[in-house]
């Protein structure tokens, strides 16, 4: 087996907000290494830095500490080039997608945008036409249903699938997903995990998916990284985190969600402990 | 069997719109909760189940609206109450309601102490503040809640806390049924693992009697229920004990939902997850046949013909589909 290639990692990872007794260490000093075509997930709950995190890795907010390398090259975007072409190397999709971007803007000029930020401008309509044709039935919309339709006329799910039709035009090299699933109903939300699947499976894209969620991290992802309080306590493959965690506050986790074959043991909290 | 608590017959209400359009949101709903069971409400987001919630307590306002049906409450027929009897005599005493994301409507400029009040005077205004806190210490102290909560504004409260001090606060006049829509959504596991505790406590220690439990995530609702019923567009399309609900579904929905579950457990990731396309239909104009056809992988013409009817079955489940249970069986083990 050939080494697996670097493409994004950390190095002492920190972001402090606040000064002084108001200082809050967001994310304290987190180390890692995502590899290309890799799906890892990051789980944590909430308040424990996740979105922090996911921002200093999109370049939206400055580092307080550390390093990120990008295919093992330093990562510098301190010029506005830099962070533009930054951006075509990694993209995200959010908790709510109606916020991502202007919902009064059609769904295909959202679209063609896509297309001209990945130096399609002079392309023929009609190759436009074929490639918004295909990222939607990567998704499995019908773009003939979709031109001249406003995003809010759309469900959450289709939204969110729209998103990854997008992520699908613009093809990062990165993903970075943050609770894409969280405000989408469990049968639409198996859809949304298959499509991230399938996009890192025909695109060798590397996924960061970001969850409070124990049980999709497992599902979805190649590796696990646990997040308490800014720090990642536990990290390793989806199969031994889950299923053979080592660290006390992993175990609390997966023992405190609940499950259907395993016992849900609830003596582990006691309502009258002060 | 035990003694019924809750019984609705056919209930049906819908809203009318400012644009005077109507939303049939709950449609012939019918079902019955036993002293010391709970039931669980499950479906996807819009499907009803906070309106059916707000249906059960008979107490309509606009634009809400009762259209028929009847609900007994420990033998009352409540049906057609005026609304000021019914806010007077039965909510908080009969049937307490805990709406989705009250925690987050709790009055940021009162203390808790002054909430509970509130709640208690409005049944009966001669209660003396002095009763009211004594009542509400002793009942803290037993729901494991520091009485300090008490004199506390909400923001100074966790939300754990102050789920658990909305729950406490919801039987204070001792319900017999509590209706807890989505109560630990919004929660991290470990105080949703608490908040679910206390609820079943409060069970045991007889401050209510029987339970309804609204929310979409089917693994909790599968720990914390002894019936499951499954909604869709309004209606209900399975009805079951949650063991054969989750694990043994009849109805094509349900056994779609019950699909999508994701826990984890091993075994896991080599399970292929079941995703239903299309969305749920516009409640303004529900389809005059089976309201799942349009997501149905089993639909006929004849299912989109007529209304179609809940089927029972021996083992006291019930379902909404034209097939019987042995054709869909087949039809799954073909699928
Ligand atoms: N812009 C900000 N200013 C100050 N504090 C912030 C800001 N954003 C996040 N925080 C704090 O950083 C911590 C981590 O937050 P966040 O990254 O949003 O966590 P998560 O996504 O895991 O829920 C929290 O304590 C939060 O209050
Ligand atoms: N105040 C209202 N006016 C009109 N329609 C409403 C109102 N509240 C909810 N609805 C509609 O009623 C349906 C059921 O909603 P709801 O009971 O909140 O579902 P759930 O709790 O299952 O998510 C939805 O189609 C929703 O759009
Ligand atoms: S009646 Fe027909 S469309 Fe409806 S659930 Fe049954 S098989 Fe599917
Ligand atoms: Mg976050
Ligand atoms: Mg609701």
């Amino acid at each position: 087996m050939t080494e697996k290639k670097s493409c994004l990692k950390g190095v002492g990872l920190t972001k402090v907000f606040g000064l002084g007794r108001n200082k809050n260490m967001a994310v304290d000093h987190v180390d890692f290494d995502f590899a290309e075509g890799e799906i890892v997930s990051i789980v944590g709950e909430s308040g424990s830095g996740k979105t922090t995190l996911a921002k200093m890795l999109l370049g939206l907010i400055n580092t307080t500490e550390g390093e990120i390398y990008f295919k093992s090259k330093k990562r510098d975007i301190r010029s506005q080039k830099a962070k533009k072409e930054y951006w075509t190397n990694i993209q995200a999709i959010f908790q709510d997608p109606f916020s991502s971007y202007n919902i009064f803007n059609k769904i295909d000029a959202l679209f063609l945008d896509c297309i001209n930020m990945r130096g399609g401008k002079k392309l023929p309509y009609e190759k436009k036409l074929e490639m918004m044709t295909e990222a939607c039935s990567f998704v499995n919309l019908k773009f003939a249903e979709l031109t001249n339709k406003y995003p809010f006329e759309l469900s959450g799910g289709q939204m969110q699938r729209l998103m990854i039709a997008r992520i699908f035009l613009l093809k990062p090299q990165i993903l970075l997903a943050d609770e894409p699933t969280s405000m989408i109903d469990a049968c639409s939300r198996a859809t949304i995990l298959d499509m991230l699947l399938k996009l890192r499976n025909d695109t060798g894209m590397t996924i960061i998916f970001i969850t409070h969620d124990i049980g999709l991290a497992y599902f979805v992802s190649d590796k696990v990284f646990i997040m308490e309080h800014g720090k990642f306590v536990e990290s390793g493959t989806a199969d031994e985190v889950i299923l053979r965690p080592k660290e006390a506050y992993t175990k609390r986790l997966l023992n405190d969600v609940p499950k259907i074959h395993e016992e849900w043991d609830l003596s582990t909290v006691d309502i009258k402990a002060k | 069997m035990g003694k019924v608590i809750l019984e609705v017959n056919e209930l049906t209400t819908k809203y009318v719109t400012r644009f005077n359009e109507d939303v049939y949101a709950v449609d012939h709903v019918s079902l019955k909760v036993e002293e010391g069971k709970s039931l669980g409400i499950a479906g996807e987001s819009g499907c009803g189940k906070s309106t059916l919630a707000l249906s059960l307590m008979g107490y309509y306002f606009a634009p809400l609206h009762y259209t028929s049906g009847e609900i007994i409450i420990d033998g009352q027929n409540i049906t057609g109450m005026h609304p000021d009897t019914v806010r007077k005599n039965i909510l908080g005493n009969e049937i307490a309601y805990i709406p989705q994301a009250a925690m987050n409507a709790l009055n940021p400029t009162q203390k808790i102490i002054h909430f509970i009040e509130d709640v208690v005077q409005a049944h009966d205004p001669k209660v003396s503040k002095k009763e009211i806190y004594e009542l509400a210490r002793e009942r803290f102290e037993v729901l494991g809640l520091p009485k300090e909560v008490l004199q506390r504004y909400p923001v100074e409260l966790s939300g754990g806390m102050k789920q658990r001090t909305v729950i406490a606060t919801s039987v204070i006049l001792e319900p017999k049924i509590l209706i807890a829509d989505e109560p630990s959504s919004a929660l991290d596991v470990t105080s949703q693992k608490m908040v679910i505790k206390m609820l079943r406590y409060m069970m045991e220690k007889g401050y209510v009697k029987a339970m309804i439990f609204i929310t979409h995530e089917l693994p909790l609702l599968y720990n914390v229920t002894d019936d499951i019923m499954v909604m869709y567009a309004g209606q209900i399309v399975e009805k079951g004990s949650s063991k054969q609900t989750v694990f043994d579904p009849i109805h094509p929905y349900a056994k779609g939902l019950m699909g999508s579950i994701i826990v984890p457990e091993s075994g896991l990731k080599d399970t292929k997850l079941t995703a239903i396309p299309g969305t749920p239909p516009n409640l303004k104009k529900p389809p005059e046949g089976c309201r799942f056809a349009e997501r149905c992988k089993f639909v006929t013409p004849e299912c989109k013909r007529y209304p179609v009817d809940m089927k029972y079955l021996e083992s006291d489940r019930s379902y909404r589909c034209i097939f019987t249970e042995e054709q869909l069986r087949k039809a799954y083990q073909n699928d």
